[in-house]
């Protein structure tokens, strides 16, 4: 909690934190989904023995390899920038946001890291059922990685099963459960694994589409996108559900994410969803530059308040509810939201001096208001409030969001169809003759790299100011340090993460082009 | 069953668990030690092979044990997570560059078209063998010299001065661990090469390294070993928490611990047998008395650290800010509940025995990197 912050020391250090979640998420998705995709091409193999499926899976397996390695790289730094960028926020959830962590480390990286060693050197040393079992359990561990990190996350975003404990100036654990199990955590989990499912089936198709159009190795081609396309398939339906159940858990816990992610400025009943549109560049409102009208959009009326509330009529609150209030819907103002965390923040300041200065009477009486139930439901659950300086602040980058958001919707109902369209030439047509079908499968992997990252957006950037909804913001969340030291890492960062990329895609692609016949190395 | 154990039991069985992580973690640099030797011992392009992969093979673990050590940390005794990480900012960042290019480098390094080429790869991984463990040694030298931060009643820290970390390198004492610990990391390593490897000429030559890494490797341990048992530590009341200075204090926490005395030196001849072994009588598990006997050696050390009433995370600028594990750890249902993750450790460990024994069988020839093999070659 630091009283002066230097904002440009804030901008890069959330930067810093943002370009290594980043270049993390552009590796993690495909480790989460083709693990399983192995495990079921070995599978087959075991199952058939028939060659062909294991020379498939090695070839994809070699690709996963130069893949996960940079994972890896990217991801201890995520983990220790907590402490280095994040430092008071450390502290502050620490109790609860660790316990995940450590988790992660005992219970899934290990698993992760010993089985991969025997999928990749076990091929002549062990049984064949022995290296299947570890290939499933590769896949497992990887997304038992994502399991307890995205715990944490959807913490941040909904944070539950802890009370805050005025002695040490922290939250503290009291249910475990309550954390892990918390719908957010559930939702968050399924949906991003699914995410990561889908890309690594777009992956393959889009790869083997490639050999397809060189005429070259056909049938390994065809065997790899039947399975990733059925798999895909499956993980889209999935997908798609559980992204209808993200919004629905953002706007019960995080009403401001919900209405950046959707324009709505002013909330009413039977609010329409917004299925496209684009904002004019004039703002509308002289005291709030972020609010933009729309200069074209798309709206399916009350569809919004069906999807939230399963009530076409329900009331959705827009951005402007949230700033001003809304009396009929029992909405405070954020100005009374703010003098009420200040408040909270008084009064553990100065129930911590009265104890500091050995005034053992005066602090007593101070614990026992902050802890009261009235002042806990009142007055403490709006901390996070009383850092912020200004209403506005509580307003998310809204074009970001809504964009980012929409894109990702879109794309997300396109690779839908495109699973189905796969599948179907695959197993009811020549797919070899539709070269059209197979330029576009190529084009739509970077656009499932681009959902990834819009999902990511959406989640990140519109929980703006919070780093935990509406206990902490950044600016209280971040280290004392200067800007000029995270600047010069923030460089170095971008730098050597860049010559890596660019080193695993000239790698990966060298290996794809080799094909699955040649040892490789 | 951990709920009848009392808060201060957990702290104390936390600290034991974050003990026994930096104590695998400082075995397991083997595979920086030996990264550190790759211009030394391998003469030609196919022993060279040999090294890497090798060392290939373990590299994941050591990479794990750090995450896992970090993650532990932070989720029992937060508080020295936020003040050591973001206070000792240039340090620490320095150790997660020298590992991010570790990572990259044994799958990308002998991969056609990698970019940076193999010497580029290669030298990477030299630098993380060389800096890794020194930096490593470093930071863990300042639990028992400390360090410059306060921490304000709110438990916020700063620190106090604009070197962030860096200046723990102008203490011999830190320097001296660092280097031990250097030197060890080679020593371990090459004891790792004459166990795995099957090559008569590695062999001879790792046993000749041996011996001259020995020396100075006996000199930094002795210097920093010495200057701890004489030194003043940093002592606090259990009952008013008020911190002091006491003279011998990590001498006196051998002599009232008497069990971890005796894992120490117990580790500490260890080492030695496993050194003095491997060179008299040619022996191949020399690694397994030298690795077990560092694992005892640095456990006992950072019990010295932490246990009996003393700050294992001192602050020189302000006294009193001083952490100890019970004014830095985490509540006690936390502890508690992580306790019953903590049983799933001994698992772990059985099941990376298991595995790495079934395909570590055959030692490493040759034949198996030049020849035709299904294996994954680095
Ligand atoms: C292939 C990528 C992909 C695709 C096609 C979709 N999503 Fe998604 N989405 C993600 C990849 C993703 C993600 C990267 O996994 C995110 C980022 C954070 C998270 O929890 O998952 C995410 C987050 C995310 C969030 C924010 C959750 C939060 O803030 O906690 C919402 C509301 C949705 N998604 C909704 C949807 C809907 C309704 C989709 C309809 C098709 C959809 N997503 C498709
Ligand atoms: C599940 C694991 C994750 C956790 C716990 C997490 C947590 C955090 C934290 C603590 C910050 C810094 C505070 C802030 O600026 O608000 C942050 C910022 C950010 N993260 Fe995440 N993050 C996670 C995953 C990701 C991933 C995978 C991505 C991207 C692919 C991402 C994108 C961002 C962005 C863009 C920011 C900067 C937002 C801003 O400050 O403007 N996050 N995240
Ligand atoms: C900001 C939050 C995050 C942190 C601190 C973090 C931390 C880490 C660390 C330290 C590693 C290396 C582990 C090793 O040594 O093997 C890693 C790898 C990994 N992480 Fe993350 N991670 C974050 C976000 C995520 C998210 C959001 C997911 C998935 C949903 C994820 C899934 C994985 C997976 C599957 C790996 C395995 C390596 C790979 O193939 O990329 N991580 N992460």
């Amino acid at each position: 909690m630091n009283e002066i912050v230097d904002l440009s020391m804030l901008d890069w250090s959330r930067g810093q934190f943002a370009l290594t979640a980043f270049y993390h998420w552009l590796f993690v998705p495909l480790t989460l989904g083709i693990t399983f995709i192995l495990a079921i091409m070995e599978t087959i193999y075991y199952k058939t023995g028939d060659p062909e499926w294991k020379k498939i899976t090695r070839f994809w397996m070699k690709v996963f390899g130069i893949n996960f390695a940079i994972g890896v790289a990217t991801g201890i730094i995520l983990e220790f920038q907590f402490g280095t960028n994040w430092s008071y926020y450390s502290w502050f959830v620490g109790d609860i946001f660790g316990a995940p962590l450590a988790i992660e480390g005992i219970m899934a990286f290990f698993m992760e890291s010993t089985f991969i060693a025997v999928m990749f050197f076990g091929w002549d040393k062990v049984s064949k059922r022995f290296h299947l079992v570890s290939t499933w359990l590769t896949a497992i561990g990887a997304n038992l990685s994502a399991l307890w990190i995205l715990v944490a996350n959807a913490w941040m975003q909904n944070p539950v099963g802890m009370q805050f404990n005025p002695d040490t100036a922290r939250n503290e654990m009291v249910n475990f459960w309550d954390v892990f199990l918390s719908p957010m955590a559930i939702n968050k989990f399924l949906h991003t694994i699914s995410s990561g499912f889908v890309l690594a089936g777009i992956f393959i198709i889009g790869i083997s589409a490639w050999f397809l159009l060189k005429k070259r190795e056909v049938p390994f081609a065809k065997k790899s996108i039947l399975v990733a396309a059925i798999f895909g398939f499956i993980s889209s339906l999935f997908l798609v559900t559980t992204g209808d159940g993200s919004a629905r858990l953002v706007a019960q816990n995080q009403p401001m994410k919900l209405a950046a992610m959707e324009g709505l400025y002013q909330g009413k009943n039977g609010a329409g969803l917004v299925a496209f549109g684009i904002f004019s560049p004039t703002h509308t409102d002289p005291a709030n530059d972020q609010l933009h009208e729309f200069l074209f959009k798309i709206e399916i009326p009350n569809a919004l308040s069906y999807m939230i509330h399963l009530d076409a009529n329900a009331f959705v609150p827009g951005v402007k509810d949230l700033l001003n209030g809304n009396e009929k819907e029992g909405m405070l103002t954020a100005a009374d939201k703010i003098s009420r965390g200040k408040m909270a923040i008084e009064t553990l300041r100065n129930y911590k001096n009265a104890l500091t200065e050995g005034r053992k009477e005066e602090a007593l009486q101070m614990r026992d208001k902050f802890m009261s139930k009235d002042f806990q439901a009142n007055y403490f659950k709006y901390f996070g409030y009383g850092f912020i300086k200004n209403s506005n602040e509580l307003i998310p980058g809204i074009q970001l969001v809504f964009y980012s958001f929409h894109m990702m919707v879109i794309l997300g109902s396109w690779f839908l169809i495109f699973f189905i369209l796969s599948i179907y030439l695959i197993v009811n047509d020549d797919i070899t003759k539709r070269r059209l079908f197979l330029k576009i499968a190529i084009l739509t992997v970077p656009l499932v790299y681009l959902a990834q990252m819009a999902g990511w957006t959406v989640a990140e950037m519109g929980r703006q100011p919070w780093v935990v909804q509406d206990l902490l913001p950044t600016v209280a969340a971040v280290s004392n340090i200067n800007a000029g030291a995270v600047m010069v890492t923030f460089w170095l960062f971008a730098l050597i993460f860049t010559l890596l990329l660019i080193a695993e895609i000239k790698i990966m692609t060298k290996q794809i082009k080799i094909g699955p016949n040649e040892g490789g190395h | 069953m951990f709920e009848q154990l009392s808060h201060l039991t957990l702290q104390h069985y936390w600290w034991a668990i974050i003990s026994l992580l930096a104590a695998l973690l400082v075995f397991l640099l083997f595979v920086q030690g030996g990264q550190s030797l790759i211009y030394e011992i391998a003469k030609n392009r196919n022993e060279r092979t040999m090294i890497m992969n090798a060392l290939g093979r373990k590299w994941e673990f050591t990479f794990t044990t750090l995450v896992t050590f970090g993650g532990a940390f932070f989720a029992s005794f937060p508080l020295f997570y936020s003040t050591s990480f973001g206070g000792a900012y240039w340090a620490w960042m320095a150790l997660l560059f020298c590992f991010i290019i570790q990572a990259v480098s044994y799958e990308y390094r002998s991969k056609p078209k990698n970019f940076l080429g193999q010497k580029t790869f290669d030298a990477f991984l030299f630098a993380n063998g060389l800096l890794g463990p020194i930096l490593i040694g470093v930071v863990v030298g300042t639990f028992f010299n400390g360090a410059e931060f306060s921490v304000s009643n709110l438990n916020a820290s700063t620190w106090q001065n604009q070197a962030r970390g860096l200046e723990a390198v102008l203490n011999i004492n830190n320097v001296a661990l660092g280097l031990a610990v250097f030197f060890l990391a080679r020593i371990l390593a090459l004891l790792y090469f004459m166990n795995s490897i099957e090559h008569k000429i590695l062999f001879d030559r790792s046993k000749k390294l041996l011996v001259y890494n020995t020396i100075p490797f006996l000199i930094f341990f002795l210097v920093f070993v010495i200057r701890l048992v004489l030194k003043d530590g940093y002592a606090y009341n259990p009952e008013t928490m008020v911190v002091s200075m006491e003279p011998f204090k990590y001498f006196m926490n051998l002599v009232q611990m008497p069990v971890v005395l005796i894992l120490f030196l117990a580790g500490v001849l260890a080492v030695l047998w496993g050194i003095i072994s491997s060179v008299l009588k040619d022996q191949t598990r020399g690694i397994w008395w030298a690795g077990g006997g560092t694992i005892l050696v640095v456990f006992s050390l950072m019990l010295i650290a932490g246990y009996n009433n003393t700050c294992y995370y001192p602050s020189n600028y302000n006294l009193q800010s001083s952490l100890n594990i019970v004014n830095s750890s985490s509540s006690k249902f936390t502890l508690q509940t992580m306790s019953y993750v903590s049983l799933a450790v001994p698992f772990v460990l059985a099941y990376i025995w298991y595995a790495w024994r079934a395909i570590n069988t055959k030692k490493i020839t040759e034949g198996e990197m030049t020849g035709k093999t299904e294996g994954h070659i680095y």
